[in-house]
């Protein structure tokens, strides 16, 4: 057989199952719907963790404390503090944030500068901001760090900035690996939408297998459009989840970029990445395919022609 | 072409259709098969087609042995065969050109070849014309002429049909056993499995008579029936 011919026979089965899928078109729109779906829910988790993390990105990495000294402690004593920390081993920055400077600071960013012209005096103490090195970030190092800073008479609270990013980031984990989960659940019930779609299918061309096997087809020749078919399903199935994915987007993102604002945040919904879609459509047609082998050679084995 | 030696078939239902068959058909015969309901003709056509295996002896067609094969090897043994079925087998919903294109698209040939030969195929069943109407649109005649040209068009060596003038008016049906007869004058072997004797004596080919699944006559060396009778 040339390569033409053989090229030839794919397209006619890949064209012919494509026919048939259009001659049915409801049938064909409720398989697909149920593969779109099956296979958005997963992305669409994934979609959300990721957007979480590139919103909180920005400091969602370092681990920081805010130091605050208490109210009357004299500016000297407390660079002196900020020196002695900077010494201490672990220690990557430490700097002295003055009470009148983050007065102007909280007024430039809070939007209260109203509220503190009403104030008779700066509310506001001194503050020693910290970042550990990354290497005595973790939860001991931060715990005893938070300990030798408490132990200072001239300090008042100390507060570890990043705790809730460190809990809103093994919230993020325990989200994607939901979507593993989801993935792997809805996968098979892919294949199985598939398989059960094809074996129906195929017991509806029961008589065109007879012929065909008893006139020489072979059982590749008779498996191949049925293989085509679940491709087909597969791929119009990721088709139809990146729509879903994208109008979700589309649909949210107005009101995310209001809410990031009210955040001080630019931050606007991404839609699926490049590797999202390549997970879609190749996990998609993969388990289209799959779906359909296995129904296929369960079932086109048992028909065999009667005379 | 066709070598059956001691052949018995059991059906997994206990009925013993064939007793020790032996006959053999050699390469560009026509013979027909003959016999009551129930004699064993079909299972002879079925052993041949490998839609059945022997239960006991050697079924040779074309050189091979049937029940030794592997199942990967049967697609390819079955496109030696052209197969003429008395409910002719066709697919309803699709135009008399796939119909009869269809051995020709399992083998893989190009399709200029096919059109080509689809046409040829059509034309010597007196068909050509209604590439694109439906089976259901043809007359039962042509129906059944519509299954002749599928079994002829890959030109295979061996053609054998079970019944194929059942259904029709006894003008119909001598039409196409010689349509038969003129493939077998261009050397194709033609096995034909009926129960019209006046048919069998018409042509004047050998006839082999079974009855309960064993060989009442094998006609091979006698001279055919219809010298003796006309």
């Amino acid at each position: 057989m040339s390569l033409s011919v053989f090229g030839t026979r794919h397209v006619q089965a890949l064209l012919g199952s494509f026919g048939r899928l259009a001659r049915n078109p409801l049938a064909t729109a409720l398989t697909l719907l149920v593969i779109g779906l099956a296979l958005a829910l997963p992305a669409a988790l994934d979609l959300f963790v990721s957007n979480a993390q590139v919103a909180t990105g920005g400091f969602g990495q370092a681990v920081d404390m805010s130091v605050y000294l208490k109210t009357g402690v004299p500016l000297a004593q407390a660079r002196q503090l900020a020196a002695d920390a900077r010494a201490r081993p672990g220690i990557a920055r430490a700097t002295l944030i003055p009470a009148q400077e983050g007065l102007k600071e909280f007024r430039k960013y809070s939007g209260f500068g109203a509220a503190l012209d009403a104030l008779p005096s700066n509310p506001l103490p001194d503050v020693l901001h910290v970042v550990p090195r990354a290497s005595a970030s973790s939860a001991a190092d931060l715990e005893s760090l938070r300990r030798y800073f408490t132990a200072w008479p001239e300090v008042d609270v100390v507060q570890l900035d990043t705790q809730w990013v460190l809990r809103f980031n093994a919230i993020l984990a325990v989200l994607r690996r939901l979507a593993v989960i989801a993935a792997a659940l809805l996968g098979a019930g892919v294949l199985a939408v598939v398989g059960n779609t094809i074996r129906l299918e195929i017991l509806n061309r029961r008589a065109e297998i007879e012929v065909t096997k008893l006139v020489g087809g072979s059982n590749a020749f008779v498996r191949r459009p049925f293989l085509y078919t679940g491709l087909l399903y597969g791929v119009g199935g990721a088709v139809l989840a990146w729509v879903i994915l994208e109008a979700a987007v589309l649909i949210l993102d107005p009101s995310v970029i209001t809410l990031a604002q009210l955040y001080g945040s630019r931050f606007a919904l991404q839609g699926p990445s490049r590797q999202v879609l390549g997970a879609l459509f190749g996990g998609g047609m993969g388990l289209g395919w799959a779906g359909a082998w296995i129904s296929a050679h369960r079932h086109l084995r048992s028909i065999e022609p009667r005379a | 072409m066709i070598q059956f030696e001691r052949v018995s078939k059991r059906y997994p239902n206990g009925r013993e259709a064939l007793t020790h068959v032996s006959f053999h058909l050699a390469s560009g015969e026509m013979a027909f098969l003959t016999g009551r309901s129930g004699a064993g003709k079909s299972t002879v056509l079925k052993l041949v087609a490998l839609l059945e295996r022997p239960t006991r002896g050697t079924v040779t067609v074309n050189g091979k042995s049937t029940g030794s094969l592997k199942a990967r090897h049967i697609p390819a043994f079955r496109r030696q065969i052209g197969v003429v079925f008395q409910d002719h087998k066709l697919l309803v919903d699709r135009p008399v050109f796939d119909n009869v294109a269809l051995p020709l698209v399992v083998a893989g040939a190009p399709l200029k070849e096919v059109d080509k030969r689809v046409r040829a195929a059509l034309d010597q069943v007196g068909l050509l014309g209604k590439e694109r109407m439906l089976p259901a649109e043809l007359s039962v005649g042509e129906q059944q002429r519509v299954g002749i040209a599928r079994a002829v068009v890959s030109k295979p060596p061996l053609i054998i049909a079970d019944e194929p003038t059942g259904n029709l008016d006894p003008d119909l049906a001598l039409e196409v056993m010689r349509l038969f007869r003129r493939f077998s004058d261009v050397g194709v072997t033609v096995l034909v499995a009926t129960h019209d004797q006046h048919l069998v004596h018409e042509l004047a080919k050998r006839e082999i008579v079974l009855a309960s699944g064993e060989i009442q006559d094998d006609g091979a060396d006698s001279l055919p029936h219809v010298v003796a009778t006309r």
